[in-house]
């Protein structure tokens, strides 16, 4: 701004004041209640605009073709097709997804998003599409547990200091072995070398193992947290959410969600998914 | 900046550091006594054995000597599962520390052995010494005499060195201290406790070994030859 003399500043800063002006009263006139709601918006538009990661395999990651994929792309993917409206993707990040929806740049999140009371506070939550979870983890012979006490005995490998290793500490027996390493990578490597054959991790880790790994695919024995991902919507949009949650519940029970849990998770949808 | 010492956020946790403390004992003690033996087993074959016994043992001191530690432990303890060895954290530890003491260890005794004059040995045959009875007389006792301060030092490095084994899931003291801290975050506090144990540990060494040495080499009471 130095560079311009005063007259074109002070001009500047009119234009500036004008602007700040029509911006609020549009602001203004966005909020009044008398506005259409988001759906019939989406529906007029012929476009669902969504927030999607593109960095946080395997829900949202840049492929070959530098275009989005993943678990969340797919459902984006899947919701447009439901709905009947093309499907414009916006990649954010973890920080930004939701001011993207404050500032209404996009109509839905579906970023990997958790539920907390903070988040629940600013925007609502359709119900759960993706599992996402900590549990204990066995190899492929491992069988489910029914309760926590049969941890006992069992040497189970997990990264110093982490959530799973907390939560671990907190409810195993006492003569469980807890194994803990310097990081993921450690103790990922310790229960590859079959050093450890369980792991508490989370679900995601889990599937890049699997992947990777497939003769020692990580099994889920026993689920330590759940907190499966939502998509976040705009607070007041009764008719989206419903129709959001109509789809999900349809996607639960025609396979389309199982499907996408196989194709990017490599593991079916836990049992207490969708309760 | 204000730092707030809180020793007392250490105190729930006195049976993890009892714990982590005598496996660091433990793991020192058996280490020195197996690394002991096998650097003299070495160190004797380096000196008396056919050239290709030498080569190998000069292979594996020099492949020792000039690897990091916590490589040797890793290749130990995650490598080796893949050609079908597995060996379970602590063991893994006793070895490497083993094979690592026995490296240095042979390496330091070879040169006390080396300093013995082949006339000495010659002359206790000559006054009637068996062959063993000559070699541990007069070739390896004033050996070990004469390297024993750098014995001293090589066991309290591997005793510090011990350390390591923490990555690979041991219980030691440094297991300990960083379990502590993954709970309160009181690292300071937890890494300065371990630290003055450490050193306790390293002191309390030097003098045993002073004290063992005393007796074992009365002979040399009159001072360094």
């Amino acid at each position: 701004m130095r560079y311009l003399d005063r007259g074109f500043k002070s001009m500047k800063g009119i234009l500036a004041a004008g602007l700040f002006a029509v911006t609020s009263l549009g602001a203004a006139v966005v909020s009044q209640p008398v506005q259409a709601d988001a759906l019939s918006e989406i529906e007029q538009r012929g476009t669902l605009r969504v927030a999607v990661p593109q960095d946080f395999p395997p829900f949202g990651l840049v492929g070959t073709d530098l275009q989005p994929r993943g678990y969340d792309i797919d459902m984006a993917n899947y919701l447009a097709e439901e709905m009947g409206v093309k499907l414009e993707l916006v990649t954010v990040t973890s920080a930004n997804r939701i001011p993207f929806l404050q500032t209404r740049q996009v109509d839905l999140v579906i970023s990997s998003l958790g539920k907390n009371p903070e988040r629940e506070a600013m925007i609502d939550f359709s119900d759960a599409y993706a599992p996402f979870f900590l549990g204990v983890f066995g190899t492929d012979e491992a069988a489910p547990l029914d309760s926590v006490d049969e941890l006992a005995g069992m040497t189970i490998g997990v990264s110093r200091g982490s959530v799973e290793d907390m939560e671990l500490s907190d409810i195993a027996p006492t003569d469980t072995t807890i194994n803990r390493f310097e990081d993921n990578a450690t103790t990922i490597a310790a229960f590859l070398s079959g050093q450890v054959d369980y792991i508490a991790t989370g679900n995601v880790v889990a599937a890049e193992i699997a992947e990777r790994y497939s003769d020692r695919a990580p099994t889920l024995i026993y689920q330590l947290k759940d907190s499966p991902c939502y998509v976040g919507m705009n607070k007041e949009e009764p008719a989206l959410m419903a129709k959001v949650n109509e789809l999900v519940a349809q996607a639960l029970e025609d396979g389309t969600l199982e499907s996408l849990s196989q194709k990017w998770l490599h593991a079916s949808l836990p049992d207490n998914f969708g309760m | 900046m204000g730092l707030t010492l809180d020793f007392l956020a250490l105190s729930p946790y006195v049976g993890e550091l009892a714990r982590g403390l005598v496996t660091t004992v433990v793991l020192t003690v058996v280490t020195t006594l197996s690394g002991l033996m096998l650097a003299i087993v070495v160190a004797y074959l380096r000196v008396h054995a056919a050239t290709w016994v030498r080569r190998i043992l000069g292979g594996y001191v020099e492949l020792t000597r000039n690897t990091p530690f916590i490589v040797q432990l890793f290749f130990i303890f995650f490598g080796l599962p893949a050609l079908g060895i597995k060996i379970d954290a602590i063991t893994a530890a006793f070895l490497a520390m083993t094979l690592n003491l026995a490296a240095y260890t042979a390496e330091i005794l070879r040169a006390g052995i080396e300093a013995t004059g082949r006339g000495q040995l010659e002359a206790a045959r000559t006054l009637g010494m068996s062959k063993f009875q000559s070699y541990r007389h007069v070739v390896l006792v004033p050996a070990f005499a004469r390297i024993y301060p750098a014995l001293t030092s090589q066991c309290i490095i591997v005793m510090l060195g011990s350390a390591v084994v923490s990555q690979i899931s041991v219980f030691d003291l440094t297991y300990a201290a960083n379990f502590i801290q993954s709970r309160n975050f009181r690292s300071f506090e937890a890494y300065l406790l371990v630290t003055l144990v450490y050193l306790l540990l390293a002191v309390g060494m030097r003098q045993l070994f002073l004290l063992v040495g005393r007796r074992l080499f009365a002979f040399r009471q009159g001072g360094q030859a």
